[in-house]
């Protein structure tokens, strides 16, 4: 599938709840589904620190495609993690730098994303586009 | 009297919004209190009717607005009980009150090898300024320990007063766990070693009275937002003799006597600390504020906010899997707690959804929350509107939260 595909799922799979409490726990759910980062990237290497709550990103890169795994002491951003990985995992450095996410505008999640929460959602963002230019840069060398 | 607590709350218009279709329960008063109309009338009042620049001005409105402004003055005095009128200095905050005090006693007073006495609880607005200083001048900072409770060690504290120390500087009340510290005794204690205090009284002024020549502080401050006034004003109460003895903080206008590109005299206390065009309509609004507490009584709001918060000590650590933070004997404004085997960001999260306002993190205390051992905390903290019917809203919905994550 590509990233439109994944995030008009992901809308459909929120439209289905009327109620906030019902969509938190879904997003929930999803925190607690998000395959862990294997136990050796877990460490401060691949942290990055909000105030509020940490997140864990890795990043590997094979046959042109950007492969991620996270996690966070948060189930919350957990959840949102997910989402972010379902998005973005398997796809090329050009699709993710240029991934908008407005879709965590349209399922009612967007105040997550605010940088004033820290909870490491905004820097795993913006780490996930550096590992992307990173491997562009390097693949074009 | 009795407290009337529905009309209390009448006077404060944002108590009756919604947020997410829900009534608004505000509890993060220790980050900032809601304004009473009577403070919000006064801002709207001076604009319409009074601005003007003060102290320099000959024509009426100038003259109108210098009086409000030198009026207010006097009226902190003695809401603090200083000795002198020009002992109160304005300023944004309390966190430029000790930028200040850490700069100009500090330039005057701190050298290689002298020692800055902080508490282990204290907010970071105590900490780095006194850091700046100490990266200037080579002097160093020695922190007194707290105990499990949460309370400043006292006997740690006396043994760190030697011939070094050049100043104490601590909070009233703990804003991330709501300790009240014993102030009077512990400026007793360094006085004995004659060596200053500052008190950092941004969580204590909304509290209880404060009347600092009975704990005789030498320096003490506080924010005009936590105490029902607005954002931007605040207050440093120091004694004269300091004061005196301190350079200016700032230059620029209203802070000179005279001035020639040689030498500039600078002008007497309280403006010598007050460079440029002062904030005029919040200090007028956080005269309004103080008014309003003293209407209902400082002894009054204690007494309320007191029962408060044995409710909510009560009722929330009732609750099965909810360890209380902070549990020192004398208390004011604030239970902070942490739910086993939930994030405070998930549950925090959950209980704005529910209309609830609470703070969770670290409460910009990160050595404290170190020397807990835990990343942060969820903090409720209460003012003088707050209901026991509000602390059951809360006390609901941490159950109810508990029950969606575990």
């Amino acid at each position: 599938m590509n990233i439109g595909e994944i995030e008009a799922q992901i809308i459909g799979e929120f439209e289905a709840f009327d109620d906030w409490m019902d969509r938190y726990n879904h997003l929930i759910e999803m925190g607690n589904d998000l395959p862990r980062i294997e136990e050796q990237y877990r460490n401060d290497q691949h942290l990055i620190s909000g105030c509020q709550s940490r997140v864990w990103l890795h990043a590997s890169y094979d046959d042109g495609l950007i492969f991620f795994t996270a996690d966070s002491d948060a189930v919350i951003t957990k959840g949102i993690v997910n989402l972010l990985i379902r998005v973005l995992s398997g796809q090329t450095p050009d699709v993710i730098l240029h991934a908008d996410l407005a879709f965590v505008n349209t399922i009612g999640l967007k105040e997550h994303l605010s940088p004033t929460r820290s909870n490491g959602l905004t820097s795993m963002i913006k780490q996930m586009k550096l590992y992307a230019l990173a491997f562009k840069t390097k693949e074009s060398n | 009297m009795s407290y009337d607590i529905n009309a209390i709350r009448k006077d404060f218009p944002i108590l009756q919004r919604q947020v997410y279709k829900r009534p608004l329960v505000y509890l993060d008063n220790a980050a900032t209190t809601q304004k009473p109309e009577s403070v919000v009338n006064s801002i709207v009042n001076y604009y319409h009717h009074e601005n003007s620049n003060i102290h320099r001005g000959v024509h009426y409105l100038s003259q109108v607005a210098t009086e409000a402004y030198e009026n207010a003055r006097s009226r902190i005095q003695k809401f603090i009980n200083a000795t002198h009128r020009h002992e109160i200095i304005f300023t944004r905050g309390t966190t430029e009150a000790i930028n200040l005090v850490a700069y100009s006693f500090g330039k005057q007073f701190i050298k290689a090898g002298d020692v800055i006495v902080l508490s282990r609880l204290e907010h970071h607005s105590n900490i780095v300024p006194w850091q700046i200083l100490c990266e200037d001048r080579g002097a160093t900072i020695k922190v007194i320990p707290i105990n499990e409770a949460g309370e400043i060690d006292q006997d740690a504290y006396e043994s760190l007063l030697d011939e070094h120390v050049r100043i104490v500087s601590i909070a009233h009340v703990s804003n991330a766990l709501g300790t009240v510290n014993p102030v009077k005794e512990m400026i007793q204690k360094a006085h004995a070693h004659g060596i200053p205090v500052m008190i950092d009284g941004a969580q204590a002024i909304a509290h209880s009275t404060v009347d600092v020549q009975d704990m005789d502080a030498d320096f003490y401050c506080f924010s005009g937002h936590k105490m029902y006034g607005p954002m931007g004003i605040g207050v440093l109460y120091g004694k004269e003799k300091w004061l005196e003895a301190m350079p200016p903080y700032q230059g620029g206008g209203e802070m000179i006597d005279t001035v020639t590109f040689e030498k500039t005299v600078y002008n007497e206390l309280p403006f010598k600390f007050e460079a440029g065009t002062p904030n005029v309509c919040d200090t007028l609004g956080l005269i309004a504020a103080m008014d309003y507490m003293e209407v209902i009584g400082m002894d009054a709001i204690a007494a309320y906010e007191h029962e408060l918060l044995s409710y909510a000590t009560e009722r929330v650590s009732a609750i099965n899997g909810i360890r209380l933070i902070g549990t020192a004997r004398d208390k004011a404004g604030v239970l902070s707690f942490l739910p086993d085997g939930i994030h405070p960001y998930d549950m925090g999260t959950i209980l704005d959804k529910l209309g609830i306002a609470v703070r969770t993190g670290n409460h910009c205390a990160q050595p404290l929350m170190d020397s807990l051992g835990i990343a942060g905390t969820i903090r409720a903290s209460f003012a003088l509107y707050n209901t026991k019917q509000e602390i059951d809203t809360l006390a609901d919905a941490i159950v109810r939260v508990k029950e969606m994550f575990l």
